[in-house]
């Protein structure tokens, strides 16, 4: 059995490689809202308030794009809307926890730290404290994120454009799922879903991120059926 | 008026964190349901990869020659091999940079 402490830590380390990417990716963001013409402190706002990657550069390039309040609100909603299907896989492991702490502990939900922490969930259900290795994943994204987005705010973009380091984002979602590459249910899934954003990458609000993942484990259904 | 709209974001945004984990209970999820869940990671993050790869900063598809691909497909199989998260980023980073600054230059 880990301690709490034990588990904090490993969720730390299992989600630090990815901070290669995420920094680099904060700075950009941050760096992007004050060129855009907002002021810093409504920038950084997002980072406190969405806490939300790509959803936050979206907002900002919406509204000084001339689009109303709704329009940058709703596209925020859509993009973050995968949140629910992390959160469903998630609920599994973080049932017994009392609903304050799942109201504190779902802040710190992200992309990268659900992947990590869903791997390590799978191979050990039964330890007592699993939610502190989420907790680990979560506050190590949470200061990651904070750091970068007020250097990017406050120093500009001194990450040179040329170096292009948007690609690092999805190269680290190719670290998460380049395993189960193995399996082929699981590729066919991630083809399919892959060609569906390309598909609506135009549909409106961003909702291609939540389309493509809908028709995607659709098929995922269709195949469980097909396998029995 | 923007924090306004950024505040309203940042509710909506929490809200799609928590709905499932504290006001959804597993026993209302079947097993049907709980098996098809087990192909998330697999269903959402290539919407995040393949739009990242093939779709420029302009939103049109980029050519088939572009370096990205080619970074991708190092990454692929670096990240097969080694199992290792910091070598899948740095070989697609390192061999698109090779791309770009030395071969196209």
């Amino acid at each position: 059995m880990l301690t709490k402490k034990q588990l904090f830590t490993r969720g730390m380390l299992d989600i630090s490689p990815h901070m290669l990417s995420v920094i680099p990716f904060g700075i950009i963001c941050g760096a992007i809202g004050v060129e855009l013409g907002f002021h810093p402190y409504l920038v950084y706002a997002m980072s406190f308030i969405i806490f939300g990657g790509a959803s936050q550069i979206v907002f900002l390039q919406l509204l000084s794009a001339g689009a109303t309040s709704l329009v940058a609100v709703a596209s925020v909603g859509i993009i973050n809307s995968r949140h629910l299907l992390y959160g469903a896989v998630l609920s599994e492991y973080l049932e017994k926890l009392s609903f304050i702490k799942k109201l504190l502990i779902s802040y710190v939900v992200v992309d990268q730290g659900f992947a990590e922490s869903n791997k390590f969930f799978k191979k050990n259900r039964n330890e007592e404290f699993l939610h502190y290795h989420l907790i680990g994943t979560g506050c190590t994204m949470w200061v990651c994120w904070q750091i970068a987005t007020l250097s990017g705010i406050v120093l500009g973009s001194f990450v040179p454009e040329e170096l292009g380091l948007k690609f690092a984002i999805p190269l680290t979602f190719i670290a998460i799922v380049v395993q189960d590459l193995k399996k082929l249910d699981h590729v066919i899934v991630m083809i399919t879903c892959g060609l569906s954003s390309l598909l609506f990458f135009d549909a409106p609000f961003k909702s291609y991120i939540i389309i493509s993942p809908i028709i995607a484990l659709f098929v995922a259904a269709l195949l469980l059926r097909l396998k029995k | 008026m923007t924090l306004t709209a950024i505040i309203f974001a940042g509710i909506l945004t929490y809200f799609t964190r928590m709905t499932m984990i504290a006001l959804i209970s597993r026993d209302m999820l079947g097993d049907k349901i709980k098996a098809v869940l087990e192909y998330v990671p697999s269903a959402v993050f290539p919407a995040i990869i393949f739009p990242g790869i093939f779709i420029n900063d302009f939103g049109a598809f980029i050519e088939m020659n572009d370096p990205k691909i080619f970074g991708a497909l190092v990454a692929i199989i670096v990240g097969y091999f080694s199992k290792n998260i910091i070598a899948t980023i740095s070989a697609g980073l390192v061999s698109y940079w090779f791309l770009i600054f030395v071969v196209f230059n």
